[in-house]
């Protein structure tokens, strides 16, 4: 999803009002953007870099999962209770990233049911192509076993 | 092509192994050449003794040397894997249709191979790399498994160092070491920011990659005759003869492999086929 699919559908003032929800922010190689189970407070789009999303399995540490790239959206858990992160994330290589405050998006969404609904939808887009993409891999395609 | 039955007999004369199961042999002419390869088109290659399979080109020598890439999943495939340098191969070809990576000059060029389908798309990149300057830009999206199944993996890391070119090699399992990309070649494919209009996609692999990664770019307003599949039905006679690789109105040894998006979308979803 780019930044223009995430506002896409959004009037200028609700535009501004994302973005006065937001900030930038710059990671370096190995930093942690939140932890599993942590308190999911934020959202992210990712202007530039990858995110690792991992999951911690005994004796292989952090394994990773996914990973994210420059146009996605990350962290959806804060949408929904219990609002704890399902994985770890890490930034590998630089990162730049807009941050959305999860509080803030909530009370621009309770007032503002259209923009809730249109963000919510933006969120279900993007829930669903990790599934489609998540199924892919199930399928094992390249194997011949 | 004087006899497209006879098989012109060639001899392996290198082999590398790629992965656990595929290797890549070259093999040179003992007497006689076939026509040039087109990247794209395949060779029948019988094992003698054993039988006759369609496999891909993916190298082009100039000095009239072929290479094939082989995975070994059954008998013919096998004895073709296993041949070291010295073994006989009778090869027939070249059939079929091609990528002609040229007419795309002009625009950019989007590679999405998945598995053993990174082999036929071997010659478009090196062909797109020898005339870097008729395209804009040009991406390589390789997806394997593991990252211990990448084909042409030196090959693959010198392309990556390239600032010409944008490679994104993905693995649907990571292993330790690997601080590539995780996800399915759809992935980093919807991240591209695409100029549907100006762009050209290449893509080789399982059926289903196919169709997802098509969807992705049908998503992102590509028209479907700028999206070229690869198509596989096993094959007999290679030269349309025989019907063995019919699928639907096509006979994918002359009507393919390479086909449209457009021509191979209602095939590929009908089960039956
Ligand atoms: C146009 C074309 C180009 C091809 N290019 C290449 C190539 O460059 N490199 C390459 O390794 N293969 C390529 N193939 C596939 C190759 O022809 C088959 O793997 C081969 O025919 C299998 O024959 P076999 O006798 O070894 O196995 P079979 O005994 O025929 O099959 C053994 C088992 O493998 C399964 N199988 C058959 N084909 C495949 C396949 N493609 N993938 C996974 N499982 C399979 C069968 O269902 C069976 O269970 C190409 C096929 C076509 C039609
Ligand atoms: S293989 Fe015989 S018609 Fe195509």
């Amino acid at each position: 999803m780019t930044s223009a699919g995430l506002f896409d559908g959004l009037t200028a003032t609700e535009r501004e009002a994302l973005l006065r929800a937001s900030h930038e922010e710059f990671y370096e190689d190995g930093d942690r953007l939140f932890e599993e189970g942590g308190h999911a407070g934020y959202c992210w789009l990712i202007r530039n870099g990858r995110v690792a999303l991992d999951t911690t399995v005994p004796g292989r540490g952090h394994v990773v999962i996914q990973t994210l790239g420059a146009g996605d959206l990350l962290g959806w858990s804060w949408l929904i209770p219990p609002y704890r992160w399902h994985f770890g994330a890490r930034a590998v290589g630089t990162v730049e990233a807009t941050v959305f405050d999860a509080a803030q998006l909530k009370v621009l969404a309770d007032q503002d049911p259209r923009l809730g609904y249109l963000l919510t939808q933006q969120l279900l887009a993007v829930v669903l192509d990790r599934l489609q993409s998540t199924r892919a891999r199930l399928l094992d395609l390249y194997s011949h076993d | 092509m004087t006899e497209p039955m006879l098989p012109v007999g060639y001899r392996v004369i290198d082999r590398t192994v790629e992965t656990h199961d595929s290797a890549t042999i070259q093999l040179e002419p003992i007497d006689r050449s076939l026509d040039r390869f087109r990247p794209g088109q395949f060779a029948m290659m019988y094992a003698y003794g054993v039988g006759e399979v369609p496999i891909s080109i993916s190298g082009i020598g100039d000095d009239g040397t072929l290479t094939h890439t082989i995975r070994s999943v059954g008998a013919v495939s096998r004895a073709l894997h296993d041949a070291r340098p010295g073994t006989v191969i009778g090869v027939r070809g070249p059939f079929g249709t091609t990528w002609a990576p040229e007419g795309a000059a002009g625009n950019d060029l989007v590679v999405v191979a998945g598995g053993v389908g990174l082999a036929p798309l071997r010659p478009v990149v090196l062909s797109a790399l020898a005339a870097r300057s008729a395209y804009s830009r040009v991406v390589v999206i390789a997806g394997a498994r593991t990252p211990d199944e990448f084909l042409f993996r030196a090959e693959l890391d010198a392309w990556t160092a390239r600032d010409d070119l944008d490679v994104e090699l993905t693995v649907d399992q990571p292993a330790a070491g690997w601080d590539g990309t995780v996800g399915f070649v759809t992935e980093p494919l919807a991240r591209l920011r695409l100029d549907p209009e100006r762009t050209v996609a290449f893509l080789c692999g399982p059926e289903p990659m196919m169709r997802f990664s098509a969807r992705v770019l049908l998503r992102a307003q590509m028209p479907s005759d700028r999206i070229h599949v690869s198509l596989e039905r096993s094959m007999k006679c290679g030269i349309a003869l025989c019907g063995h690789c019919q699928l639907g109105p096509l006979l994918v040894c002359r009507d393919g492999p390479v086909v449209t998006y457009t021509v191979a979308e209602p095939l590929l979803t009908v089960p039956e086929l």
